[in-house]
């Protein structure tokens, strides 16, 4: 095999950057926690469109490099994001973290310049496999727990994608990922559609993401908010654009995150179902299909990648400092955390869509592409969740954290203060986006795949926007009690599996258990005898026979493994993350060899 | 720190904050009545005056209620209700 011409892949970059950072001295290891994003960031904005990294495989071509106006949107604004998140997580010592995160990244930098299906399939994987260790990392027994759900579902989405692939291939000859023709769907589209709304978390598929979301490390949620979600919206809008059936689908789950963030008493759980909500207006975007539209949602990824970002480090902030993330637990921190408090609200403005930060140039434009296709009631629906995104996002989490009755115990009152510095530049660098992007609008539409002709700053609009918000805020303050925090939790989705789990278990253990258990006291009996009289044979001849030849080997096996438990840590997490990370290091090295 | 002082201005001050809030949702409407152009409106009702103001309200309350309605279904439950998973 033979790559047809030196062109470096940005994810390749962030990989070896992650395999060489435990080489790194210590002293020099933060300088080189940035020095690889701006690596990523500067190629990245380096590339020049075209398909580059084709490689033979058996009677295929896999392309790695198809780069164009909707892959380069994307990929600006991720490898900013890696660099704006590796800064906010510069403090963690323990490189495992760090690995786990970048390997994500590369996945998702893999997909988004993945010009076929196969090659889109492998980094899919690969991000799913590198981001479960951002939540297992966290330590806690729910995170482990959440984590190995979390992977459960992403194998079956994965495992839905590859059959849809396969079996489009079959059907077509072709795995080119393209439009994939939404007017004629066949069961190897829909399955890949399917594989693809699972990541976006679409309900009923969406259960995993606040799950895994809200127990997953300071650092991994702020990483694991940027890239999944919008990783699928790419590649919907690669694949999908104009599906109708995004429209309805996008519409509800708008609404369906609003809802249960009303329920919510973990902030992060909150931003959690504050992303699928987000994620909602794009899948309309994707479903509309018109250039307008596309432009829309990809614009809403960009500003979305951003403010969410910075709503998870302020509300990472204040779980790194008090160890604490729920409302109920939480309360009056403006006087220890005041610049969290800013940042935060900076991301609560920007996410409400006010006018002059980032969302609202971005959202309006995909409510205005639904009027102008006549999607009335999809579009009410949009401006009835911006109404919920505010009333939680921008006031619920901001109050009910540094405002509203303190719930502090003492111990959480006496650790929290404002975040170590890194935390704040990153949140610096984030704010200072969001509201550029709010004010200087060519910056963000100039980088979008079609030609825009829209104008966010009419008066009509302005006044739309204002009125919707602040009445919402006068709804708010209104109603305050009924918004109380409850120490509740919600059920969601989620309920179905984990108790499909529950009764799972509860099958091996009795029924399964006990048939093995009476089985094995048959066996006992009957076989003892013959089996006692074979087992003095064997050990005379294992003494007598075998030793001799096998001592000498065998204490090899044991040298080696003496070396290979001094790689080995507590953790069973970190032995699996090198383990996963020698494997991936052996199939890149397979596919340039 | 400064930025707490403003916090404790503001709150020390919580009915002047209100009032001047309340002015400020008197006026956004008389904006939208008096100066805004709503040619670019795409349905009959955007016309009318403080439509979105009122569809903002109703929204908001709307969302408090029914979501406080759907968790008392059930959906709201106690905290160590899964804790037998692990």
């Amino acid at each position: 095999m033979m790559t047809t011409s030196l062109w470096i892949h940005p994810g390749l970059i962030l990989f070896a950057g992650a395999i060489l950072l435990p080489a790194i001295p210590e002293r020099y290891k933060k300088g080189w926690l940035l020095l690889i994003p701006v690596l990523v960031f500067l190629r990245v904005i380096g590339l020049e469109h075209g398909v580059y990294g084709t490689v033979p495989f058996l009677d295929m071509t896999l392309t790695f490099g198809r780069v164009d106006r909707l892959s380069q949107v994307f990929g600006y604004i991720m490898s900013l994001m890696c660099l704006v998140s590796s800064l906010y997580g510069l403090h963690v010592r323990q490189d495992a973290d760090h690995i786990a995160a970048w390997l994500y990244v590369t996945g998702s930098l893999g997909v988004l310049y993945a010009g076929d299906y196969f090659v889109l399939f492998l980094f899919w994987e690969f991000m799913a496999f590198s981001s479960v260790f951002l939540i297992w990392f966290r330590g806690r027994e729910q995170s482990l727990s959440a984590g190995y759900r979390y992977l459960l579902v992403h194998v079956f989405g994965g495992l839905l994608l590859l059959a849809g692939i396969v079996l489009r291939w079959k059907a077509t000859g072709g795995i080119a990922f393209d439009a994939v023709g939404v007017d004629s769907q066949t069961p190897g589209t829909t399955l890949i559609m399917l594989g693809f709304i699972l990541n976006a978390a679409v309900p009923p598929l969406h259960a995993w993401l606040p799950d895994a979301y809200s127990e997953a490390t300071v650092t991994g949620a702020v990483f694991l908010c940027a890239f999944t979600t919008k990783t699928a919206v790419y590649a919907l809008c690669r694949g999908f654009a104009g599906m109708e059936i995004l429209v309805p689908l996008g519409a509800v789950m708008a609404v369906y995150g609003v809802v249960y963030a009303v329920l919510e008493n973990d902030a992060r759980k909150l931003l959690a179902y504050h992303i699928i909500s987000q994620v909602g207006y794009m899948v309309v975007g994707v479903g509309l299909g018109t250039a307008m539209a596309i432009n829309g949602a990809c614009a809403h990824a960009f500003a979305h990648i951003l403010y969410k970002g910075l709503l998870f480090m302020g509300t990472g902030a204040v779980l790194h400092m008090t160890g604490e993330s729920r409302f109920s637990h939480l309360g009056g921190l403006y006087k220890k955390m005041p610049w969290a408090f800013v940042f935060t609200l900076i991301g609560g403005l920007s996410i409400s869509a006010f006018p002059l930060f980032s969302g609202f140039v971005s959202k309006s434009m995909i409510v205005a592409a639904g009027f102008t296709e006549h999607q009335y009631w999809a579009a009410f629906f949009l401006m009835l969740a911006s109404s919920g995104t505010f009333l939680h996002t921008g006031l619920k989490v901001p109050y009910f954290i540094w405002f509203g009755k303190n719930n502090c115990s003492p111990e959480t009152w006496e650790r929290a203060g404002e975040a170590p510095w890194n935390m704040n530049a990153a949140m610096v660098i984030a704010s200072i986006l969001c509201v550029f992007i709010g004010c200087y609008t060519p910056y963000l539409y100039n980088l979008l795949p079609y030609p825009v002709d829209y104008h966010p700053y009419t008066a009509y609009h302005v006044s739309e926007t204002l009125q919707i918000l602040l009445f919402t805020a006068l709804g708010f303050f209104l109603f305050l009690d009924k918004l109380r925090p409850e120490a509740k939790i919600s059920l969601d989705m989620d309920w179905i599996y984990r108790m499909a789990a529950r009764a799972f278990m509860w099958l091996a253990r009795k029924p399964v258990q006990t048939a093995d258990d009476r089985m094995g006291e048959v066996y006992r009996v009957g076989g003892l005898v013959p089996l006692m009289a074979t087992a003095r044979f064997s050990s005379w001849f294992d003494w007598h026979g075998i030793d001799g030849l096998v001592d000498g080997f065998a204490r090899s096996v044991w040298r080696i493994g003496g070396e290979v438990r001094k790689l080995q840590s507590d953790q069973l997490q970190i032995s699996i993350l090198y383990a996963f990370l020698v494997v991936g290091a052996m199939l890149g090295w397979y596919l340039l060899s | 720190m400064k930025l707490v002082a403003l916090i404790d201005f503001l709150q020390k001050h919580i009915r002047g904050v209100r009032v001047i809030s309340l002015c400020s949702l008197l006026l956004i409407v008389a904006f939208d009545w008096l100066f805004v152009d709503k040619s670019a409106a795409h349905t009959g009702p955007e016309h009318d005056v403080a439509f979105w103001a009122l569809f903002g309200f109703v929204s908001c309350v709307a969302i408090i209620f029914l979501s406080k309605w759907y968790g008392q279904l059930g959906i709201l439950t106690r905290e160590d209700y899964y804790d037998d998973d692990h």
